[in-house]
């Protein structure tokens, strides 16, 4: 087994190289360069060339690649353009909000649809399972952003409960944070919910017609039992893989919805340096974006091998 | 309280996916007592299983126990509520069922379920319980019975994996143990090992059992009493020893004829014949997954029009030989030929007409026909694939075909699902038949099958090859159907080929010490064979090899 998961992690560490030759050679194919940005319209030929020289950026790609590489390593993330910042800095500031909402939604919309799936494959087939097919279903139909501005209409303008920004002040109180955070956790959760709860259904409710269900249920054991002690952890190598697939889908809703509820974080931070052209900051963002993906896929693959007495106990 | 079991006028229904309920079992009625083993037998679809399974109040989805009492220690179970009925599962009444490896939870340590029901009911707290399953092991004469059951279900081999399942039934010392079909799925060496401790163990419980099985003479060796059943009605009731060798009803006769004579009372061998050149021809073929060997160095002919028969125990490699000879595994070393041509290794480069000339029917014919295509689907494929027939023509064809083993032409609209067992693997056939081949590699077609269901299989084979002059590799555990059929006799074991010859002489004596062994363990129709086979074992273990 160890073999295997070894073997996996080093697939991840591939994949994240992979994306990092990627994101650095995207930002490379856009026409014009960091020199360019920062002179904009008062550029020169001879204050370019100067820039460019300063700047090392007549270095040829591979160089500037892998001197990028080897600041990501180090922790260095380059200076923002547009800020003078370093880019490590305004990451920072603005990572906790993005993680904090993201825990928040995984935390909520995880154990949720875990526990509806499982209810509705114990009545599958009844008026609990056929309401919850219906709403989630609808669910997934509906965009992000669309559910968010319902929310926000319904509980923010109109009942005046919740508040519509997602702003967080230090000085707030915990009621403060809920009435701040509500909104764009729960549309975070609705766009993930849907799809784990409907796979842990559909797989739970697949193993219930194999045979070692049936001689379970005339052990005289009670549904719950069999549902969570037999069916679950043979079910659990597929709900995993959907849930990391969500999470990881999640970095990217999170871009809307900080977007609508005007959450400082990193997408936001991204935003801004895509309309500056900030490439160091667009470099960085999309790097942490990218290895959260390959992580949370990489975690969700070891956790399969390792629910699995197969590969855990050979022969 | 003598009498456990007493099931009275019951009317068992099952309902076809969107269909109307329909009878299953009528109006059956039977008893057992303390200690009594009560046999079930009859063709599938007989509704043995669902007898069994009424018996702890119990109908599979899509089944419904419409009308009849169930009286278990005293009550009648159809009259107390669900909830209490499904608690005396696994404490009054349990179950063994006849895929061990399919009845294993593999994510679960095997102690942990063999046990969850008395320690789900209460019976006692897990360590001693855990106490008492070694006690059981024990009994069974399980392999590290401290440790075993710590195992998880693919740790161990499948004949363990069985018993164990007694084990996890035992554990609750139940009233009533159901065994459906417990040693179907094992080969005849372990199945003389499984039996023995079944008998064993109910034997010294004093537990009433219902042994639902179609190997009479596996009835033979365990049952008091034999229940004939067919279309889930009672044809015959009666003593083990009248059913056996008096049976009164026509249905009873025909399944006793349907028993094939035991593989050592071949007649002496013909006048040596010429043996036809090789049709076709494995030679030194090594095959491996990975880096376990299956096959080493195995080679086998088979002559124009004759049928060669390859035994052995599960995991000897027999599966393995059919498809590498099909190209479906790769082999790794040695050549296969098809009238003198060789075969490309793997199936993606052979030829349109090598493929149409070996053909493969798989054992189960669940899953080897697509369940949501109609039978006219599947047999017009490999006619459209091989004989570019189409419309018209094409129908003609499969209704040929249908006629040809046996089914009426109106079953080209059915799916897979509307048929039968046998008449499943009859479509198997069939499809294989359909693009003319020269040679079909039959693995375990009738292993799934019931006696008489099986033999109708083989006599359709036969004829096929007497009048189309087709040949078999004919892969089977089952040695009477071998020795009945085979004109050529490869004896496997661990990926060898270890005794090979014609069927008169394989089957003769001098036996090779393997060969042997496979012959003695198949079960005979008599009463006391277990006991003797079992004695002789233990006395003199090396008379075996003796030959």
């Amino acid at each position: 087994m160890y073999k295997i998961i070894l073997w996996r992690l080093g697939q991840g560490l591939l994949t994240l190289f992979l994306a990092s030759v990627i994101i650095f050679a995207a930002t490379e194919i856009l026409p014009g360069d960091v020199a360019e940005a920062i002179l904009g319209q008062s550029r020169t030929e001879e204050a370019l060339a100067t820039l460019r020289e300063e700047m090392g950026l007549n270095r040829p790609a591979l160089v500037r690649y892998l001197d990028w590489l080897n600041g990501l390593l180090t922790g260095d993330l380059g200076t923002s353009l547009a800020t003078k910042r370093p880019v490590a800095d305004m990451i920072e500031s603005r990572l906790w909000n993005t993680v904090r909402l993201a825990l928040l939604a995984a935390a909520i919309s995880v154990p949720l649809s875990l526990s509806l799936g499982l209810w509705a494959a114990m009545r599958a087939g009844g008026r609990i399972d056929k309401t919850l097919a219906v709403s989630t279903l609808a669910l997934i139909a509906v965009p992000e952003f669309f559910i968010g501005l319902v929310l926000m209409k319904l509980f923010a303008v109109e009942l005046k409960w919740l508040s519509a920004t997602a702003n967080t002040r230090p000085y707030y109180d915990f009621w403060d944070n809920f009435r701040a955070l509500a909104l764009p956790v729960a549309t975070l959760s609705f766009a993930v919910l849907a799809h784990m709860m409907r796979m842990t259904r559909s797989s739970v409710i697949n193993i219930f017609t194999s045979p070692y269900l049936e001689m379970a249920a005339l052990k005289g054991l009670p549904k719950r039992h069999l549902v969570l002690r037999h069916a679950l952890p043979n079910a659990l190598s597929p709900i995993l893989t959907v849930i990391a697939l969500n999470l990881s889908y999640m970095v990217s809703g999170v871009i809307i919805v900080e977007t609508v509820f005007g959450v400082p974080g990193l997408t936001r931070l991204l935003i801004d340096g895509v309309t500056l052209r900030d490439i160091p900051l667009i470099q960085a963002c999309a790097m942490i974006f990218g290895s959260v993906y390959i992580l949370l896929n990489l975690l969700a693959d070891v956790l399969s091998i390792m629910s699995n007495p197969r590969l855990r106990y050979p022969k | 309280m003598n009498t456990i079991l007493t099931i009275k006028n019951l009317r068992v229904e099952g309902r076809p996916p969107g269909g109307a309920y329909v009878p299953i079992v009528r109006d059956v009625s039977l008893s057992v007592k303390k200690g009594e083993v009560l046999a079930l037998i009859g063709e599938s679809g007989s509704g043995k299983s669902t007898i069994s399974l009424t018996a702890m109040g119990f109908a599979r989805p899509g089944c419904r126990i419409a009308k009849g009492e169930v009286w278990l220690n005293g009550r009648d179970i159809m009259q107390i509520p669900p909830a209490e009925r499904h608690a005396l599962r696994g404490d009054e009444v349990s179950y063994v069922a006849q895929s061990a490896a399919a009845s294993f939870n593999p994510a679960l340590r095997i102690g942990r379920q063999v046990i969850e029901a008395p320690l789900w009911h209460g019976r006692a707290d897990a360590s001693s319980l855990t106490q008492q399953a070694k006690t059981l092991y024990r009994k069974l004469d399980l392999p590290n019975p401290d440790t075993i059951g710590d195992r998880f279900p693919h740790q161990v081999s499948g004949g363990q994996l069985q018993r164990l399942m007694a084990a996890m039934a035992m554990s609750c010392s139940p009233d009533l143990l159901i065994l459906d079909e417990p040693t179907t799925a094992l080969d005849v060496t372990t199945q003389v090992e499984v039996l023995k401790a079944f008998k064993g163990i109910i034997h010294d419980q004093g537990t009433a059992a219902i042994y639902v099985t179609h190997d009479l003479a596996v009835v033979a060796q365990v049952a008091d009493r034999i229940l004939v059943l067919k279309n889930g009605e009672i044809v015959e009731e009666g003593a083990t020893e009248q059913i056996l060798h008096e049976p009164q009803h026509d249905y009873t006769k025909t399944l006793m004829a349907a028993v094939r004579p035991a593989p050592h009372l071949l007649p002496q061998p013909a006048p040596a014949a010429e043996t036809p050149p090789p049709v076709l021809s494995a030679r030194n073929v090594t095959a491996a997954y990975g880096a376990v060997t299956i096959l080493h160095d195995v080679s086998v002919d088979v002559p124009k029009g004759s049928v060669v028969g390859v035994i052995g125990e599960s995991g000897s490699g027999k599966s393995t030989l059919a498809r590498v000879i099909a190209g479906l595994t790769p082999l790794k070393k040695g050549t296969v030929t098809l009238e003198g041509q060789t075969l490309p290794h793997n199936v993606k480069d052979r030829g349109r007409q090598t493929l149409q000339d070996c053909q493969i029917v798989f054992q189960m014919a669940d899953t080897a026909l697509n369940p949501r295509q109609r039978i006219r689907d599947i047999l017009g494929r490999p006619l459209e694939f091989y004989k570019g027939l189409k419309g018209q023509k094409r129908s003609e064809r499969i209704a040929e075909l249908l006629e040809l083993v046996d089914l009426p032409p109106s079953f080209a609209s059915r799916y897979p699902g509307e048929l039968s067992g046998g008449q499943k693997q009859r479509v198997n056939l069939a499809r294989a038949l359909a693009a003319e081949p020269k040679v079909i590699l039959c693995d375990e077609v009738t292993s799934a099958l019931d006696t008489v269901v099986a033999a109708g299989v083989i006599e359709l084979l036969k004829s096929l090859r007497d009048r189309l002059g087709i040949s078999y590799i004919f892969i089977s555990h089952d040695l009477s159907t071998i020795a009945d059929f085979a004109d050529q006799i490869v004896v496997m074991q661990e990926g060898r080929v270890v005794d090979q010859g014609p069927a008169e002489q394989v089957f003769r004596p001098p036996y090779h010490p393997y060969t042997k062994l496979l012959l003695t363990s198949v079960p005979k129709m008599r009463q006391g064979w277990l006991e003797e086979v079992q004695a002789g074992r233990d006395a003199t273990p090396s008379h075996l090899v003796q030959g």
